[in-house]
């Protein structure tokens, strides 16, 4: 069967399963948007091509599949550089499809015409230029593959014009030929059996459990392993909710934010069990003084992060959900040995109850405390809602007062840090999972970036919700210029009223309120989880002068936790100093 | 010879061997894992295998081996890259072509020419005031031959990076 290169791709992208893709038309794309017109998949037209790239991201993170974009050339594929270093750096699978200039216009500075793969491939796990109708099937093929397997990520096919208009030969399936790309999944036998045999004998073990965990689609296996061992938990903000923060064992999040027992748990343990982690700046704080009692093992697909930060006392490469299955078998096979862990757990229990997560209550007449909206939409939104935040305050806030219980149920930009990611994201999110309440909490600054995409989902009936917490700063940089700069805030402030929030949400096309006082917050929740025909922005006024707390100073030892005003005073009545 | 390269580029002298599927795109793929680190290259040789399907890229590259451990496994993370060797200078055997253009006044011709055949190089053209010679072997040799025919004026010269392979086990 003769189809044209444009109709091929369509056609590929239906046999990969495709059901949806974000994108927006452009010039060298639009022989592709043509057969779009005839095929089943659906096609969500973005307001600007870098949500495009969120909108797919928040969709593979919640579903579990690859997200599909489709862009033109030129500045359509500049502008989805960031969701694709964003994607890159938080391992989410993503096939993107630019259009390119006709091949005999490349490099010749055609209009709209940019090196799209010189500019993408330091930010893709792989990318690669169309130049023959008839690889497209097996391009496409083999993207799908590429990004969805081993460490997944973002992959690009840059199609030129003239190769989407060609005619070439329909054949499907076709042989996905990759001599140079094998992952590792199986664990290797000797090792798991030196990592099993490391756990029989810990005294003071934790797990870090990281992204790759999700990634692997692990967490059943986790659950097993913790019902087996009875080894505590903590979760990095890319991990949350792969195991339940309700669990006894669960310590939640580490890091520069990280609550005091999970930063400590790692300091003071002898076993750290990293799973699908990375060993991040943000979570081991200056390297050198990072648990370093410990012995490691560490467990991931991607060789190259074993040994990159911390050299591991056992290195295991493979998929997380096969490793830790090895591990379990071992473990019920072998026993998980009997050494008394009373005293480790009683150390435990004593910093979670002398260094909880603490904020001072909203009470009428002072500002509204981000803490206490977080706290009070986790409190009256479904159990499984699907939070997805930007980047900042607001975003440490939401990770550490929501209570995850369920894998998938927490999107944010972990790696890249991207302000402007809530927004897109949520509404890929929503794409993916429609069964579901979908909740943004965004920054203000944040909400700025990328707002335009309530467009796109109020046209396209996405009825994602979004909380501004609005303290009228870019929020956490102001907090560095407060503790670290002498106070001296330097270009920062935003205003608490321009924009106008709800006039700007009702413009485009949802529901939009405002919340000042501490009594107004639940009604106005409630009100929000009524709505399903559109989206709806609260814009909570919250409290300018808020900080996140606790605070790990940045390439600080994790052994100095600055707790904040509540936490120090609270350490204070206990008569205990934080060590 | 092993342990004139041993002596000559001691500790942060590295030589990778990079079987990478022959496609475009694959050279900028595998220098720019160096320059993001701001590593330089210091010599290059690619060229097609036996297996037309297949290239070997030989990098030279004066790199710390901590940090050369990290950019080999991300190297083999590149989709193209099909296997990575470091090559060990006391364990392979190395070649390089060097093209030499030396002033040459009939006077010094036969001068020139016995220097060339002390180092086993050939004479590939001649001018009226000028030689081409051509020189493959270790890249000590080069250097030592190089240098000895820089007094006569050396007007152009080209080494092509070298190139390498295991040594073969005698036992």
């Amino acid at each position: 069967m003769r189809l044209t290169g444009a109709q091929a791709l369509v056609r590929s992208l239906e046999e990969c399963g495709v059901e949806v893709v974000f994108g927006l038309p452009g010039g060298a794309i639009l022989p592709v948007y043509d057969p779009i017109l005839d095929s089943p998949i659906r096609h969500v037209l973005v307001r600007h091509e870098q949500g495009a790239g969120h909108m797919a991201q928040g969709y593979a993170q919640v579903s579990g599949r690859p997200g599909v974009v489709v862009v033109t050339s030129g500045p359509a594929a500049t502008n989805l550089v960031t969701p694709l270093c964003d994607a890159f750096m938080d391992s989410v699978p993503l096939v993107a499809v630019t259009g390119q200039v006709a091949r005999g216009a490349i490099g010749t500075d055609a209009f709209q015409e940019c090196d799209t793969i010189g500019i993408t491939r330091s930010v893709t796990k792989h990318n690669e230029l169309v130049t023959d109708p008839a690889d497209i099937p097996r391009v496409v093929a083999e993207a799908f593959h590429i990004a969805t397997t081993g460490r997944p990520g973002p992959v690009l096919i840059d199609l030129p014009k003239d190769v989407a208009n060609a005619e070439m030969e329909w054949t499907w399936p076709v042989a996905i030929d990759l001599p140079g790309y094998k992952p590792t999944i199986k664990g290797n036998g000797r090792k798991v059996k030196e990592a099993a045999e490391l756990i029989r004998s810990a005294e003071r073990p934790v797990v870090y459990a990281g992204g790759g965990l999700l990634k692997a689609r692990a967490a059943e296996e986790l659950a097993r392993f913790v019902d087996l061992t009875g080894i505590h938990v903590v979760t990095t903000l890319m991990a949350r909710g792969v195991f339940p923060d309700s669990h006894e064992l669960a310590l939640g999040m580490p890091g520069m934010h990280g609550n005091y027992t999970a930063i400590t748990a790692f300091q003071q343990c002898d076993l750290l069990i990293a799973l699908g982690a990375r060993f991040d700046d943000r979570v081991t704080g200056n390297p050198a003084h990072f648990a370093p009692g410990a012995k490691v093992i560490h467990v991931d697909v991607d060789p190259a992060e074993l040994g990159k930060v911390r050299v591991p006392d056992v290195p295991i490469v493979g998929d997380c959900r096969v490793v830790l299955g090895q591990l379990n078998d071992d473990l019920v096979k072998h026993g998980v040995g009997d050494v008394d862990r009373t005293a480790w757990r009683s150390t435990i229990s004593g910093w979670q109850e002398r260094y909880p997560l603490r904020y001072q209550q909203s009470e009428a007449g002072i500002p509204l405390k981000p803490q206490f909206v977080l706290e009070q939409l986790r409190d009256h939104t479904p159990a499984d809602t699907i939070v997805v935040s930007g980047v900042g305050q607001h975003q440490m806030w939401a990770s550490q007062f929501w209570q995850f219980d369920h894998p998938y149920t927490w999107v944010n930009s972990g790696g890249l840090g991207t302000m402007g990611f809530a927004v897109p994201a949520a509404v890929g999110a929503k794409v993916g999972r429609p069964d579901r309440t979908v909740w943004a909490v965004d920054g203000d600054g944040c909400f700025q970036m990328t707002a335009q995409e309530l467009v796109t989902a109020a046209a396209e009936r996405i009825p994602v919700k979004v909380a501004i917490l609005n303290n009228a700063y870019l929020g956490m940089v102001r907090q560095w210029q407060e503790l670290f700069y002498e106070e001296r805030y330097s270009e920062v402030y935003l205003s608490p009223d321009l924009p106008d929030y709800c006039k700007w949400a009702e413009a485009m096309g949802c529901v939009g309120f405002r919340v000042d006082a501490a009594a107004d917050v639940v009604p106005t929740i409630e009100k929000a989880n009524s709505i399903n025909d559109r989206p709806v922005v609260i814009d909570f006024r919250v409290d300018e002068f808020e900080k996140v707390y606790p605070m790990v100073p940045a390439g600080g030892s994790n052994d100095t936790v600055i707790l904040g005003p509540e936490g120090d005073e609270a350490a204070a009545r206990s008569g205990v100093a934080p060590s | 010879m092993s342990d004139i390269d041993q002596s000559e580029h001691a500790p942060r002298h590295h030589i990778l061997s990079v079987l990478v599927e022959n496609r475009s795109g694959v050279l900028a793929r595998v220098a720019g894992l160096f320059a993001r680190r701001g590593f330089n290259i210091f010599s290059l040789a690619v060229a097609p295998t036996d297996d037309e399907r297949f290239s070997r890229i030989t990098i030279v590259v004066d790199v710390a081996s901590a940090p050369l451990e990290q950019i080999t496994k991300q190297l083999f993370k590149l989709v193209h890259v099909v296997k990575i060797s470091e090559l060990h200078p006391a364990e392979s055997v190395e070649r390089e072509l060097m093209l030499v253009t030396v002033k040459a006044e009939p006077s010094l011709r036969t001068e020139i020419i016995g220097l060339a055949e002390v180092f086993g190089g050939h004479m590939i053209d001649v001018g009226y005031a000028e030689l081409t010679m051509s020189l493959a072997d270790s890249p000590d040799r080069l250097d030592a031959c190089e240098a000895l025919l820089r007094p006569y004026g050396i007007s152009e010269i080209q080494r092509t990076g070298r190139i390498a392979l295991p040594k073969l086990r005698r036992a």
